[in-house]
């Protein structure tokens, strides 16, 4: 018995310092993008979700070059973003589709110039890969607590918004005509957006901002068709994932090719992309039956 | 800027630019930005894969961007055309983190493929380049009606016999084969920008289709030039020079669009 244990949690797993920074920070950020992605979801917002992220990189890009916390660089830019699709963003999904493309286009481009300032400045060749993809390992245990507070104003704005955001989701026509002031209610979402996508893609990269707010919310809202419980299950999904992947990077070093250690942020796409699929199959046996 | 080595550049670059003006033009009257944004950053794996295994380079970018785009129709078909967009972009990512893991030689490189590099065109990238090309422009002028119909007014294009989901997979195609041939100039981050930047603008200029078309690619050329040279002089990437032009190239559209409907409306 314990023979199997160690062979799926090799040797120090529970002893490590950079896991349980790892597994604390991940477990945070799922919980904040399960709550924020169920209305990225259901609002069809998952482009601006993914902007927010890459704009949130080039901050991050910016702040390395001036050698500020990244954590400013990735909020302040991601902030900058939201309003600037809500002041371009015009009220038909197309025409959002294209706002946050143009924001998107300009940002990366902006990205391309902090990155190659960095380099020479810096003489860092890695920035690219660090900013762009992130690494759940390499989170200093400092940062935890400016996290955890975004997160929570990110969750407090969600939940204080929790009604009328749904009512002007579902259908807006009925909010407006209820006197809820959709487009400020739609505004206030954005922030949450932008506060959560910022922290998500500052701690555990870009890449894995995106898959952890639309993939478990994604996987979720086929299963359940309530929010609240949405919600929950796609904090559970994304902690499994993040917890999964964690460890199963942890054990890749022992993996070939030698002296590779196989990314965290493969591992946790890899388990939310599979999840969708699955209850993809799940949702139309049901369907079916 | 014009000497020996900078014509490939030249030359690439144009035949991108065309490229990308054609197929944006879709892009932008579909309302698929996304799509525009994940098949050409998703198709960065299959560059990062082909290092790896020491293939061509244009080779991994064919093929990860037709997986990616075939996975965002199967996936779009069956749930949230956005979820599916998204989540396929993310697994291709998380693959080229991967395959970047796993090689050695990688900084530089990954910042040349995300970001283009202008001086790094060689003239063997230009058959390639051409060739793929020539089969873009060979589909677009085949689908040129039933695409348009089915991406405006796309009940009226089923009745008509023309089905959405056929059409919707042509225009995937289209766009993995317009960013298969991005990577030596531009980059898979950035042709994006010049995909969605230079027909919106055109779009704001005129209403005729087959006017903003031929606007849309002529605004990706002079972006895609000015680009090169203000890069060649300056030394900053090119990329940067890609992205704000097309994004202020948009706003200058924006801004006529504005002017204009106001002449209009006042007598």
């Amino acid at each position: 018995m314990s023979d199997a244990v160690k062979a799926v949690f090799e040797t120090g797993f529970f002893t490590d310092q950079p896991v349980h920074v790892a597994l604390a920070v991940g477990t945070v950020v799922a919980v904040i993008t399960a709550a924020v992605g169920v209305f990225t979801v259901m609002r069809g917002q998952s482009f601006a979700g993914e902007a927010l992220g890459d704009l949130g990189a080039t901050g991050g890009s910016a702040a390395f070059l001036l050698d500020v916390g990244p954590l400013w660089g990735f909020t302040l830019m991601s902030l900058a973003g939201a309003a600037a699709m809500e002041l371009i963003g015009i009220e038909r999904p197309r025409g959002r589709d294209l706002a946050t493309g143009i924001v998107l286009g300009a940002g990366l481009g902006l990205a391309a110039l902090f990155l190659y300032l960095d380099t020479t400045y810096h003489n860092t060749t890695g920035a690219t890969i660090t900013v762009l993809f992130g690494s759940l390992f390499a989170i200093s245990s400092s940062t935890i607590v400016p996290v955890a507070a975004l997160g929570a104003a990110a969750l407090a704005i969600v939940l204080m918004l929790y009604r009328p955001l749904l009512l002007s989701t579902v259908n807006a026509d009925m909010a407006a005509a209820r006197g809820v002031p959709v487009r400020l209610v739609g505004a206030g979402y954005m922030l949450a957006l932008a506060l959560a996508v910022a922290l998500a893609a500052m701690t555990i990269g870009a890449i894995l901002s995106t898959a952890l707010l639309i993939g478990p919310a994604a996987t979720a809202l086929r299963l359940t068709a309530r929010p609240g419980r949405a919600m929950l299950v796609a904090a559970l999904i994304g902690i499994a994932a993040v917890w999964l992947g964690v460890l199963l990077a942890y054990d890749s070093y022992y993996w070939p090719p030698a002296q590779h250690g196989w990314p965290v942020s493969f591992f946790v796409v890899t388990l939310i992309f599979l999840s969708y699929v699955a209850s993809g199959l799940v949702a139309r046996r049901r369907g079916r039956s | 800027m014009f000497s020996g080595f900078m014509v490939n550049t030249w030359t690439v670059a144009s035949i991108v630019a065309v490229i990308a003006g054609l197929v944006g033009f879709f892009v932008v009257l579909r309302g698929s930005a996304f799509v525009a944004h994940a098949v050409p950053s998703g198709s960065f794996a299959g560059a990062a894969g082909a290092s790896l295994v020491g293939v061509n380079v244009f080779v991994g970018l064919g093929v990860f961007s037709l997986l990616g785009a075939l996975s965002i129709g199967v996936l779009g078909r069956r749930g949230r055309h956005d979820v599916g967009t998204a989540l396929s972009l993310v697994m291709m990512l998380g693959l080229g983190a991967l395959f970047l893991a796993l090689s050695d030689e990688y900084a530089q490189q990954a910042y040349s493929l995300l970001f283009g590099e202008v001086l790094g065109v060689s003239s063997n990238e230009l058959a390639p380049t051409a060739g793929l090309a020539l089969v873009c422009v060979l589909v677009i002028a085949l689908l040129y009606r039933p695409l348009t119909l089915s991406s405006v007014l796309g009940e009226v294009g089923e009745a008509r016999g023309v089905s959405r989901w056929r059409m919707e997979l042509c225009f995937l195609v289209l766009v993995a084969l317009a960013s298969t041939m991005t990577v030596p100039v531009v980059g898979t981050l950035l042709i994006f920008s010049l995909m969605v930047g230079a027909p919106a603008a055109a779009r704001s200029f005129t209403a005729n289709p087959l006017l903003a078309l031929a606007l849309s690619v002529a605004l990706a050329l002079a972006i895609v030039w000015a680009a090169i040279a203000a890069s060649y002089t300056t030394n900053y990437p090119v990329g940067f020079f890609v992205g704000t032009i097309s994004a202020a190239t948009y706003a200058l559209g924006r801004v006529w669009a504005a002017a204009h409907r106001r002449r209009s409306a006042s007598p």
